[in-house]
């Protein structure tokens, strides 16, 4: 058993969806220090206002559920912020539904909540979102398959080769050891490195709980410098 | 202590209504006479259409340039809405959910100083998401020269007619076809 309650003895189905979207080849290794990928695409304050990190204030009512603030840093491998990039986050509502056409389940949607945030990293790689904590939903992968409480994550860094789509879950839930998709990851250290932490400090009084959850990012740049690019 | 990075996950089947956005394939100013179509489908081990990826392209400008420029992404700050780009400023990136025969359509200007577009590709069922090249025809490139005849073909795109290049993402061989090669990077 480790800190979160995931196990292995419990062993989760295997990802089915995977069998014939997933390469059989090997990556081909390129190591060209002209390669295009060791540079990135950029957005600035004109791909993102000021209140789309809220998602429970794009509607005009409020969205039902428990409120919660999520933030944290972005790093890229050397410890240094991943600065000015973007951030997009997509979730289920309350209940568990996502606002998408292909989501059938049998759940309500939310008038006031669609589930879609953004925003850009600060000077120090921060990022920060209102948002409310995602219901479990149920999935066609196996029978009685059920999605532990997640959201999705998309991050640029300084270079294409550092594009990072994620999810990130929820402390103590009872669902992490039995996700066949959180269990693809094959080591419980790196598991654990998606799930965020609560953080009381961070919870405002009356008002959301608080959690943090920082990202590092993978991959080579060209452009690594002091501080990250821009 | 060098930070691990954070493992990647399935990007699933609902990003649909949170990363596509108006103009994504559109990287080319409105109206620019040198802008080249660059259109395929992304199929999977069965030679089924894929209608649930999403494809990212990132590239030099026409000049070379590899700074890229915000504004591929731009929202209203009245109403909040995604309103895409102005159609004047190059980028350099694209964004394209497939349709569902799997297509998708790109419009963009030939990159400088590179003969690729970079690509990376996302869909349910991939735990990870896949880098490839588009080359715009045969090159002196040292990523082709390292694969063999078969494998290089999957890497460049067909020529359709003048300014239109045809380019199959195969997540997986079917039997007929080969396997796209993808990339990592050291
Ligand atoms: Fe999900």
């Amino acid at each position: 058993m480790s800190v979160s309650g995931m196990s292995v003895s419990e062993g989760p189905e295997p990802y089915r969806g995977a069998l014939w979207r997933q390469p059989v080849n090997p990556l081909v290794v390129v190591d060209d220090p002209e390669a295009v990928e060791l540079t990135g695409p950029v957005f600035g304050s004109a791909d993102v206002t000021d209140l789309d990190g809220d998602l429970t204030r794009q509607r005009p009512g409020a969205p039902l559920g428990e409120r919660i603030t999520l933030t944290g840093r972005v790093l890229d491998r050397a410890g240094c912020p991943v600065r000015g990039q973007l951030i997009e986050i997509w979730q289920a509502n309350a209940a568990g539904r996502y606002a998408h056409r292909r989501d059938q389940h049998h759940a309500p949607l939310d008038p006031h909540f669609t589930g879609a945030g953004r925003c850009l990293t600060d000077d120090q790689g921060r990022y920060r979102f209102t948002t409310i904590r995602p219901g479990a939903y149920p999935w066609g992968d196996h029978s009685n398959a059920w999605r532990p409480a997640h959201i999705h994550f998309s991050l640029f860094g300084a270079a294409f080769t550092q594009r990072l789509v994620t999810q990130m879950y929820f402390p103590g839930d009872p669902l992490l050891p039995l996700d066949p998709i959180l269990q693809s990851v094959g080591d419980d250290a790196a598991r654990q490195r998606l799930v965020a932490a609560y953080d009381p400090e961070l919870s405002t009084p009356d008002w959301a709980l608080g959690y943090r959850w920082d990202i590092v990012l993978g991959g080579p740049s060209a452009t690594r410098t002091e501080g990250g690019r821009r | 202590m060098t930070p691990l990075p954070t493992p990647s996950q399935t990007i699933g089947p609902y990003f649909g209504y949170a990363l596509p956005h108006p103009g994504g394939g559109q990287i080319a100013p409105t109206g620019h006479p040198d802008t080249i179509t660059v259109r395929g489908r992304v199929l999977d081990g069965h030679g089924e259409p894929v209608d649930d990826a999403l494809l990212e392209f990132w590239q030099p400008a026409p000049d070379g340039s590899r700074a890229g420029a915000p504004g591929s992404l731009r929202r209203d700050p009245v109403g909040g809405a995604a309103i895409g780009r102005d159609g004047v400023a190059f980028t350099g990136f694209g964004r394209v959910a497939t349709g569902a025969d799997g297509s998708y359509v790109l419009r963009t200007l030939p990159p400088g100083g590179a003969p690729y577009l970079s690509v990376c590709v996302m869909a349910r069922g991939l735990l990870q998401h896949l880098f490839t090249r588009v080359y715009l025809g045969e090159a002196d490139d040292p990523l082709l020269s390292s694969l063999d005849a078969r494998r290089r073909a999957t890497l460049v795109a067909e020529r359709e007619r003048a300014g239109v290049h045809r380019f199959d993402v195969r997540l997986q061989g079917d039997g007929a076809h080969e396997e796209t090669v993808f990339l990592a990077f050291g």
